[in-house]
Protein backbone atom coordinates (compact mmCIF):
# COMPACT_ATOMS: atom_id res chain seq x y z
CA UNK A 1 0.00 0.00 0.00
CA UNK A 2 2.77 2.72 0.95
CA UNK A 3 4.47 1.66 -2.72
CA UNK A 4 1.34 2.35 -4.43
CA UNK A 5 1.11 5.84 -2.56
CA UNK A 6 4.76 6.47 -2.83
CA UNK A 7 4.35 5.56 -7.01
CA UNK A 8 1.09 7.55 -6.67
CA UNK A 9 2.98 10.56 -5.77
CA UNK A 10 5.84 10.36 -7.81
CA UNK A 11 3.44 10.24 -10.57
CA UNK A 12 1.85 13.31 -9.73
CA UNK A 13 4.94 15.29 -9.81
CA UNK A 14 6.68 13.76 -12.34
CA UNK A 15 4.10 13.01 -15.00
CA UNK A 16 3.14 16.36 -16.13
CA UNK A 17 6.92 17.70 -16.28
CA UNK A 18 7.16 14.86 -18.26
CA UNK A 19 4.19 15.45 -20.65
CA UNK A 20 5.72 18.96 -20.93
CA UNK A 21 9.11 17.85 -21.99
CA UNK A 22 7.82 15.72 -24.39
CA UNK A 23 5.56 17.60 -25.97
CA UNK A 24 7.98 20.60 -25.98
CA UNK A 25 10.46 18.11 -27.85
CA UNK A 26 8.05 16.73 -30.29
CA UNK A 27 7.31 20.52 -31.42
CA UNK A 28 11.15 21.04 -31.80
CA UNK A 29 11.06 17.83 -33.59
CA UNK A 30 8.18 19.07 -36.52
CA UNK A 31 9.25 22.64 -36.58
CA UNK A 32 12.91 21.31 -37.56
CA UNK A 33 11.52 19.29 -40.00
CA UNK A 34 8.83 21.26 -41.46
CA UNK A 35 9.32 23.81 -44.19
CA UNK A 36 6.88 26.52 -43.29
CA UNK A 37 7.78 28.85 -40.57
CA UNK A 38 5.87 29.66 -37.67
CA UNK A 39 4.28 33.33 -38.71
CA UNK A 40 1.23 33.99 -41.02
CA UNK A 41 4.05 34.73 -43.89
CA UNK A 42 6.95 32.58 -44.68
CA UNK A 43 10.36 33.51 -43.67
CA UNK A 44 12.32 35.81 -46.21
CA UNK A 45 14.89 33.95 -48.78
CA UNK A 46 18.23 34.31 -47.26
CA UNK A 47 19.30 37.16 -49.99
CA UNK A 48 16.04 38.74 -49.04
CA UNK A 49 16.97 42.36 -48.63
CA UNK A 50 14.38 43.51 -45.76
CA UNK A 51 11.52 46.07 -45.74
CA UNK A 52 10.68 48.56 -43.47
CA UNK A 53 7.95 46.42 -43.55
CA UNK A 54 9.86 43.34 -42.87
CA UNK A 55 11.58 44.72 -39.91
CA UNK A 56 7.96 45.77 -38.58
CA UNK A 57 6.53 42.31 -38.61
CA UNK A 58 9.60 41.08 -37.15
CA UNK A 59 9.42 44.04 -34.21
CA UNK A 60 5.84 42.98 -33.88
CA UNK A 61 6.76 39.32 -33.45
CA UNK A 62 9.87 40.38 -30.89
CA UNK A 63 7.34 42.85 -29.23
CA UNK A 64 3.82 42.77 -28.89
CA UNK A 65 3.31 38.93 -30.39
CA UNK A 66 5.09 37.42 -27.38
CA UNK A 67 1.62 38.11 -26.02
CA UNK A 68 -1.02 38.22 -28.54
CA UNK A 69 -1.62 37.96 -32.25
CA UNK A 70 -2.29 40.82 -34.26
CA UNK A 71 -5.43 42.17 -34.89
CA UNK A 72 -7.42 41.20 -37.57
CA UNK A 73 -8.37 44.63 -38.83
CA UNK A 74 -6.57 47.78 -37.93
CA UNK A 75 -7.82 51.16 -38.78
CA UNK A 76 -5.33 53.20 -40.07
CA UNK A 77 -6.80 55.93 -38.22
CA UNK A 78 -6.01 54.24 -35.03
CA UNK A 79 -2.68 52.48 -35.84
CA UNK A 80 -0.80 55.49 -33.70
CA UNK A 81 -2.59 55.09 -30.64
CA UNK A 82 -2.42 51.31 -30.38
CA UNK A 83 1.25 51.69 -31.34
CA UNK A 84 1.34 54.58 -28.55
CA UNK A 85 -0.08 52.21 -26.37
CA UNK A 86 2.32 49.26 -27.27
CA UNK A 87 5.19 51.65 -26.40
CA UNK A 88 4.08 51.88 -22.76
CA UNK A 89 2.93 48.36 -22.41
CA UNK A 90 6.03 46.42 -24.59
CA UNK A 91 9.25 48.93 -23.78
CA UNK A 92 9.22 49.53 -27.79
CA UNK A 93 12.06 51.65 -29.00
CA UNK A 94 11.20 54.42 -31.18
CA UNK A 95 12.34 52.59 -34.08
CA UNK A 96 10.68 49.90 -33.14
CA UNK A 97 7.37 51.73 -32.71
CA UNK A 98 7.74 53.08 -36.32
CA UNK A 99 8.63 49.73 -37.83
CA UNK A 100 5.62 48.17 -36.45
CA UNK A 101 3.83 51.07 -37.79
CA UNK A 102 5.21 50.25 -41.26
CA UNK A 103 3.86 47.35 -40.72
CA UNK A 104 0.81 48.17 -39.85
CA UNK A 105 -0.53 50.67 -42.09
CA UNK A 106 1.62 49.72 -45.20
CA UNK B 1 -8.17 34.82 -9.06
CA UNK B 2 -11.97 33.26 -8.46
CA UNK B 3 -11.02 33.80 -4.71
CA UNK B 4 -10.13 37.51 -5.65
CA UNK B 5 -12.74 37.80 -7.26
CA UNK B 6 -15.43 36.13 -4.96
CA UNK B 7 -14.03 38.79 -1.92
CA UNK B 8 -14.82 41.54 -3.92
CA UNK B 9 -18.06 40.51 -4.49
CA UNK B 10 -19.49 41.63 -1.13
CA UNK B 11 -19.22 44.89 -2.65
CA UNK B 12 -21.51 46.35 -5.24
CA UNK B 13 -19.26 49.41 -6.77
CA UNK B 14 -21.12 50.33 -9.79
CA UNK B 15 -21.05 54.15 -8.74
CA UNK B 16 -17.67 54.00 -8.80
CA UNK B 17 -17.49 52.40 -11.89
CA UNK B 18 -19.63 55.37 -13.14
CA UNK B 19 -17.00 57.58 -11.16
CA UNK B 20 -14.57 56.26 -12.98
CA UNK B 21 -15.58 56.17 -16.45
CA UNK B 22 -16.53 59.79 -16.18
CA UNK B 23 -12.71 60.69 -15.59
CA UNK B 24 -11.67 58.58 -18.70
CA UNK B 25 -14.57 60.67 -20.36
CA UNK B 26 -12.97 63.92 -19.78
CA UNK B 27 -9.89 62.49 -20.80
CA UNK B 28 -11.33 61.55 -24.04
CA UNK B 29 -12.60 65.25 -24.64
CA UNK B 30 -9.75 66.89 -23.68
CA UNK B 31 -8.01 64.47 -26.03
CA UNK B 32 -10.58 65.41 -29.27
CA UNK B 33 -8.52 68.69 -29.52
CA UNK B 34 -4.93 67.59 -29.76
CA UNK B 35 -5.55 64.73 -32.75
CA UNK B 36 -4.51 64.36 -35.69
CA UNK B 37 -4.53 61.54 -38.40
CA UNK B 38 -3.68 58.18 -36.74
CA UNK B 39 -4.03 58.86 -32.95
CA UNK B 40 -8.20 58.67 -32.75
CA UNK B 41 -8.77 57.64 -29.29
CA UNK B 42 -10.02 53.59 -29.25
CA UNK B 43 -12.05 51.78 -27.35
CA UNK B 44 -10.57 47.95 -27.08
CA UNK B 45 -10.98 45.07 -25.20
CA UNK B 46 -13.48 41.95 -24.63
CA UNK B 47 -16.28 40.47 -24.01
CA UNK B 48 -16.86 36.92 -22.75
CA UNK B 49 -18.71 34.46 -21.32
CA UNK B 50 -17.01 31.95 -18.32
CA UNK B 51 -18.09 28.68 -16.79
CA UNK B 52 -16.60 27.18 -14.51
CA UNK B 53 -16.82 23.74 -11.70
CA UNK B 54 -14.22 23.67 -9.36
CA UNK B 55 -15.00 20.72 -7.15
CA UNK B 56 -18.22 20.00 -7.52
CA UNK B 57 -19.40 23.55 -7.85
CA UNK B 58 -20.64 25.44 -11.09
CA UNK B 59 -20.61 29.27 -11.34
CA UNK B 60 -20.94 31.69 -14.34
CA UNK B 61 -19.51 34.90 -15.10
CA UNK B 62 -20.30 36.98 -18.61
CA UNK B 63 -17.61 39.52 -18.48
CA UNK B 64 -16.85 42.99 -20.08
CA UNK B 65 -13.20 44.33 -19.92
CA UNK B 66 -12.89 47.36 -21.90
CA UNK B 67 -9.75 49.23 -22.73
CA UNK B 68 -9.89 52.86 -23.14
CA UNK B 69 -6.79 54.71 -24.94
CA UNK B 70 -6.59 58.01 -25.80
CA UNK B 71 -3.38 60.19 -26.47
CA UNK B 72 -3.07 63.68 -25.38
CA UNK B 73 -0.82 65.24 -27.69
CA UNK B 74 2.87 63.88 -28.57
CA UNK B 75 4.10 62.98 -24.97
CA UNK B 76 1.02 61.93 -22.73
CA UNK B 77 -1.96 58.71 -23.49
CA UNK B 78 -4.32 58.33 -21.06
CA UNK B 79 -5.46 54.75 -20.50
CA UNK B 80 -7.50 52.54 -18.46
CA UNK B 81 -9.12 48.97 -18.34
CA UNK B 82 -12.00 48.14 -16.25
CA UNK B 83 -13.68 44.84 -15.39
CA UNK B 84 -17.10 44.55 -15.21
CA UNK B 85 -18.53 40.99 -14.48
CA UNK B 86 -21.97 39.10 -12.97
CA UNK B 87 -20.76 36.00 -10.74
CA UNK B 88 -23.43 33.49 -10.34
CA UNK B 89 -23.35 30.69 -8.66
CA UNK B 90 -25.88 28.13 -6.80
CA UNK B 91 -27.67 29.49 -3.77
CA UNK B 92 -26.17 26.11 -1.91
CA UNK B 93 -23.21 25.36 -2.86
CA UNK B 94 -24.51 22.33 -6.06
CA UNK B 95 -28.10 22.71 -5.26
CA UNK B 96 -30.70 25.45 -5.49
CA UNK B 97 -31.14 28.11 -7.65
CA UNK B 98 -28.66 30.38 -9.32
CA UNK B 99 -28.08 34.00 -7.87
CA UNK B 100 -25.99 36.30 -8.98
CA UNK B 101 -24.05 39.77 -8.19
CA UNK B 102 -22.12 42.20 -9.86
CA UNK B 103 -18.46 43.58 -9.67
CA UNK B 104 -16.67 46.54 -10.85
CA UNK B 105 -13.28 47.06 -11.05
CA UNK B 106 -10.89 49.52 -12.18
CA UNK B 107 -7.65 47.75 -12.85
CA UNK B 108 -5.59 50.38 -14.06
CA UNK B 109 -6.35 54.27 -14.75
CA UNK B 110 -3.51 55.59 -15.60
CA UNK B 111 -1.78 58.63 -17.75
CA UNK B 112 1.95 58.02 -18.85
CA UNK B 113 4.21 60.54 -19.83
CA UNK B 114 7.04 59.67 -22.11
CA UNK B 115 10.03 61.95 -20.91
CA UNK B 116 12.41 60.27 -22.93
CA UNK B 117 13.13 57.23 -25.42
CA UNK B 118 14.13 55.67 -22.45
CA UNK B 119 12.18 56.80 -19.86
CA UNK B 120 8.23 56.49 -19.09
CA UNK B 121 6.91 57.94 -16.63
CA UNK B 122 2.87 56.76 -15.08
CA UNK B 123 0.71 58.31 -12.27
CA UNK B 124 -2.54 56.95 -11.38
CA UNK B 125 -3.75 53.35 -10.72
CA UNK B 126 -1.88 50.99 -12.40
CA UNK B 127 -1.23 47.15 -12.95
CA UNK B 128 1.48 46.04 -10.56
CA UNK B 129 4.74 45.01 -12.16
CA UNK B 130 5.92 41.73 -10.35
CA UNK B 131 6.78 39.19 -12.79
CA UNK B 132 4.99 38.75 -15.97
CA UNK B 133 1.40 37.39 -15.20
CA UNK B 134 -0.21 40.66 -14.21
CA UNK B 135 0.61 42.96 -16.57
CA UNK B 136 1.00 41.18 -19.86
CA UNK B 137 -1.85 38.19 -19.55
CA UNK B 138 -4.56 38.86 -17.24
CA UNK B 139 -6.79 40.52 -19.69
CA UNK B 140 -9.09 37.65 -20.97
CA UNK B 141 -8.51 37.97 -24.88
CA UNK B 142 -4.84 37.15 -24.14
CA UNK B 143 -4.89 34.40 -21.51
CA UNK B 144 -4.90 30.91 -22.23
CA UNK B 145 -6.02 29.62 -19.00
CA UNK B 146 -8.88 30.74 -17.57
CA UNK B 147 -7.81 30.98 -14.11
CA UNK B 148 -4.49 32.97 -12.86
CA UNK B 149 -1.41 31.00 -11.27
CA UNK B 150 -1.89 29.76 -8.04
CA UNK B 151 1.32 32.36 -6.74
CA UNK B 152 -0.67 35.02 -8.41
CA UNK B 153 -1.39 37.40 -4.95
CA UNK B 154 2.85 37.25 -4.39
CA UNK B 155 3.94 40.33 -4.89
CA UNK B 156 1.00 41.97 -6.72
CA UNK B 157 -0.71 41.53 -3.14
CA UNK B 158 -4.16 40.65 -4.10
CA UNK B 159 -5.40 43.23 -6.11
CA UNK B 160 -2.86 43.29 -8.83
CA UNK B 161 -3.00 47.20 -8.84
CA UNK B 162 -1.07 49.80 -7.60
CA UNK B 163 -1.82 53.26 -6.54
CA UNK B 164 0.82 55.82 -7.05
CA UNK B 165 3.70 56.65 -9.67
CA UNK B 166 5.61 54.62 -11.40
CA UNK B 167 9.64 54.82 -14.08
CA UNK B 168 10.12 52.48 -17.07
CA UNK B 169 11.91 52.27 -19.96
CA UNK B 170 15.10 50.29 -21.21
CA UNK B 171 18.56 50.87 -20.00
CA UNK B 172 19.51 49.32 -23.61
CA UNK B 173 17.52 48.75 -26.53
CA UNK B 174 20.02 47.28 -29.06
CA UNK B 175 19.37 44.52 -31.69
CA UNK B 176 20.90 41.91 -29.59
CA UNK B 177 19.45 42.97 -25.93
CA UNK B 178 17.63 44.66 -24.37
CA UNK B 179 17.81 45.91 -20.78
CA UNK B 180 14.27 46.76 -19.03
CA UNK B 181 13.74 48.47 -16.09
CA UNK B 182 10.49 49.61 -14.02
CA UNK B 183 10.50 51.18 -10.56
CA UNK B 184 7.36 52.20 -8.80
CA UNK B 185 6.00 53.51 -5.93
CA UNK B 186 2.30 52.75 -4.45
CA UNK B 187 0.54 54.59 -1.68
CA UNK B 188 -2.31 53.14 0.13
CA UNK B 189 -5.56 53.51 -0.11
CA UNK B 190 -8.81 52.07 0.85
CA UNK B 191 -11.61 53.47 -1.82
CA UNK B 192 -13.17 50.12 -3.07
CA UNK B 193 -12.57 51.00 -6.67
CA UNK B 194 -9.12 51.98 -6.09
CA UNK B 195 -7.82 49.89 -2.86
CA UNK B 196 -4.19 49.46 -2.88
CA UNK B 197 -1.17 48.46 -0.12
CA UNK B 198 1.44 51.07 0.32
CA UNK B 199 4.59 49.40 -1.48
CA UNK B 200 7.47 49.88 -3.63
CA UNK B 201 9.21 47.58 -5.61
CA UNK B 202 11.07 47.02 -9.28
CA UNK B 203 11.16 44.88 -11.96
CA UNK B 204 14.55 44.04 -14.45
CA UNK B 205 14.02 42.16 -17.75
CA UNK B 206 16.82 40.92 -19.89
CA UNK B 207 15.19 40.64 -23.11
CA UNK B 208 17.22 38.84 -26.45
CA UNK B 209 15.17 39.35 -29.29
CA UNK B 210 17.33 37.19 -31.67
CA UNK B 211 16.59 34.66 -29.06
CA UNK B 212 13.14 35.55 -28.20
CA UNK B 213 14.49 34.63 -24.86
CA UNK B 214 13.59 36.92 -21.68
CA UNK B 215 14.68 36.38 -18.05
CA UNK B 216 13.53 38.70 -15.18
CA UNK B 217 13.71 39.60 -11.86
CA UNK B 218 11.09 40.98 -9.67
CA UNK B 219 11.42 42.65 -5.88
CA UNK B 220 8.23 43.92 -4.04
CA UNK B 221 8.29 45.70 -0.44
CA UNK B 222 5.00 45.55 1.69
CA UNK B 223 5.46 49.17 3.57
CA UNK B 224 2.35 49.13 5.91
CA UNK B 225 1.52 47.18 8.93
CA UNK B 226 4.02 44.58 8.95
CA UNK B 227 6.62 45.03 6.61
CA UNK B 228 7.69 42.09 4.25
CA UNK B 229 9.56 41.49 0.75
CA UNK B 230 8.15 39.44 -2.13
CA UNK B 231 10.35 38.46 -4.89
CA UNK B 232 10.73 36.69 -8.09
CA UNK B 233 12.38 35.52 -11.18
CA UNK B 234 10.62 34.82 -14.99
CA UNK B 235 11.68 33.28 -17.69
CA UNK B 236 10.49 33.07 -21.17
CA UNK B 237 11.19 31.38 -24.22
CA UNK B 238 9.27 32.12 -27.88
CA UNK B 239 11.58 30.26 -30.62
CA UNK B 240 10.99 32.26 -33.77
CA UNK B 241 10.91 29.07 -36.07
CA UNK B 242 7.93 27.46 -34.41
CA UNK B 243 4.90 28.17 -32.44
CA UNK B 244 5.91 27.19 -29.00
CA UNK B 245 5.66 29.62 -26.35
CA UNK B 246 7.34 28.93 -22.94
CA UNK B 247 6.25 30.95 -20.19
CA UNK B 248 7.38 30.72 -16.12
CA UNK B 249 7.49 32.18 -13.35
CA UNK B 250 8.99 31.66 -9.36
CA UNK B 251 7.79 34.10 -6.72
CA UNK B 252 8.87 34.22 -3.02
CA UNK B 253 6.63 35.67 -0.30
CA UNK B 254 6.15 36.27 3.38
CA UNK B 255 4.71 32.92 3.78
CA UNK B 256 4.35 30.93 0.99
CA UNK B 257 6.63 30.54 -2.52
CA UNK B 258 5.56 28.68 -6.13
CA UNK B 259 6.23 28.38 -9.28
CA UNK B 260 4.34 27.69 -12.94
CA UNK B 261 5.53 26.82 -16.12
CA UNK B 262 3.28 26.64 -19.15
CA UNK B 263 3.78 25.67 -22.25
CA UNK B 264 1.42 26.37 -26.27
CA UNK B 265 2.13 25.52 -29.09
CA UNK B 266 -0.52 26.48 -31.85
CA UNK B 267 -0.77 23.54 -34.45
CA UNK B 268 -0.46 26.66 -37.21
CA UNK B 269 2.04 24.42 -38.89
CA UNK B 270 -0.36 22.14 -40.26
CA UNK B 271 -2.25 23.77 -43.60
CA UNK B 272 -1.43 27.84 -41.68
CA UNK B 273 -2.85 29.92 -38.54
CA UNK B 274 -6.40 29.73 -40.55
CA UNK B 275 -6.62 26.45 -41.04
CA UNK B 276 -9.22 24.15 -39.24
CA UNK B 277 -6.44 22.03 -37.55
CA UNK B 278 -4.07 25.53 -37.35
CA UNK B 279 -6.49 26.91 -35.25
CA UNK B 280 -5.98 24.38 -32.71
CA UNK B 281 -3.87 25.42 -29.24
CA UNK B 282 -3.04 23.19 -26.70
CA UNK B 283 -1.73 24.31 -23.26
CA UNK B 284 -0.47 23.09 -20.91
CA UNK B 285 0.87 24.81 -17.66
CA UNK B 286 2.27 22.91 -13.79
CA UNK B 287 2.28 24.88 -11.07
CA UNK B 288 3.54 24.47 -6.78
CA UNK B 289 2.99 26.50 -4.02
CA UNK B 290 4.62 25.62 -0.97
CA UNK B 291 3.58 27.07 2.13
CA UNK B 292 5.93 28.06 4.91
CA UNK B 293 3.73 29.69 7.94
CA UNK B 294 0.20 30.19 7.99
CA UNK B 295 -1.06 33.40 5.88
CA UNK B 296 -4.85 34.51 6.35
CA UNK B 297 -5.67 36.37 3.67
CA UNK B 298 -2.85 35.95 2.07
CA UNK B 299 -4.75 34.83 -1.04
CA UNK B 300 -2.75 31.76 -1.61
CA UNK B 301 -3.19 27.63 -1.03
CA UNK B 302 -3.28 26.96 2.70
CA UNK B 303 -1.29 23.51 2.29
CA UNK B 304 1.30 22.34 -0.10
CA UNK B 305 -0.92 22.32 -3.35
CA UNK B 306 0.57 20.95 -6.65
CA UNK B 307 -1.83 21.40 -9.51
CA UNK B 308 -1.45 20.62 -13.51
CA UNK B 309 -3.56 22.49 -16.11
CA UNK B 310 -4.18 21.11 -19.22
CA UNK B 311 -6.05 23.44 -21.65
CA UNK B 312 -7.19 23.42 -25.26
CA UNK B 313 -7.85 26.87 -27.38
CA UNK B 314 -9.34 27.12 -30.29
CA UNK B 315 -9.20 30.15 -32.15
CA UNK B 316 -12.23 31.51 -34.05
CA UNK B 317 -12.44 34.11 -37.01
CA UNK B 318 -13.21 37.41 -35.87
CA UNK B 319 -11.19 37.53 -32.78
CA UNK B 320 -13.16 35.35 -31.37
CA UNK B 321 -11.74 32.36 -29.13
CA UNK B 322 -12.77 29.29 -27.16
CA UNK B 323 -10.51 27.95 -24.14
CA UNK B 324 -11.66 24.89 -22.57
CA UNK B 325 -9.07 23.21 -20.04
CA UNK B 326 -9.34 20.63 -17.13
CA UNK B 327 -6.85 21.24 -14.17
CA UNK B 328 -6.04 18.17 -11.02
CA UNK B 329 -5.25 19.80 -7.99
CA UNK B 330 -3.77 17.52 -5.49
CA UNK B 331 -2.73 19.32 -1.73
CA UNK B 332 -2.95 18.59 1.98
CA UNK B 333 -5.90 20.17 1.90
CA UNK B 334 -8.27 18.04 -0.22
CA UNK B 335 -8.01 17.39 -4.19
CA UNK B 336 -10.15 18.25 -6.90
CA UNK B 337 -10.99 18.58 -10.38
CA UNK B 338 -11.49 21.98 -12.06
CA UNK B 339 -13.02 22.48 -15.75
CA UNK B 340 -13.58 25.71 -17.44
CA UNK B 341 -14.54 26.83 -20.45
CA UNK B 342 -15.00 30.35 -21.58
CA UNK B 343 -15.56 32.21 -24.87
CA UNK B 344 -14.05 35.83 -25.70
CA UNK B 345 -14.82 38.02 -28.18
CA UNK B 346 -12.37 40.32 -28.46
CA UNK B 347 -12.94 43.99 -30.10
CA UNK B 348 -10.86 47.53 -31.26
CA UNK B 349 -12.76 50.00 -32.92
CA UNK B 350 -11.90 54.08 -32.88
CA UNK B 351 -14.34 55.79 -30.77
CA UNK B 352 -15.39 58.54 -33.59
CA UNK B 353 -13.77 59.11 -37.18
CA UNK B 354 -11.02 61.27 -36.25
CA UNK B 355 -9.43 64.18 -38.72
CA UNK B 356 -8.49 63.16 -42.79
Amino acid sequence: MKNIRSISKYLGSALPLAIFLLGSLLAWAQAATSPQSAGRTPSPPAQHVPTATDRGERAFRANCGRCHNPPEQLSPRITGTVLRHMRERALLSPQDERDILKYLTP
Amino acid sequence: MRRIKSAKLKQTQFPRVAIALRLAGFLLLLSGHLLSAQYVPIVSGAVGFFDSKNTGINFFQPVVAPVVVAPLGKHFLAESRFDLRGFYERKNGNSGPYQGTFVGSTQYLQLDYFATDRLTLTAGRFLTPFGTYNERLTAIWIQKLQDAPLIFPIGTRTTGSSDGVMARGALIAKPAIHVNYIGYFSASSNAAQFQAGRAAGYRFDFYFPGKRVELGTSYGRFLQGTHNNSSGAHFWWQPWRFPLEVRSEYAHGAHAQGYWIESTYRLSQWRGPDSLFGRLEPVFRMQQTFRNSPGPGDGLPGADTKQADFGLDYHLPHEVRLNTSYSRKLSASGNGNIWDISLTYRFLFPMWRGHP
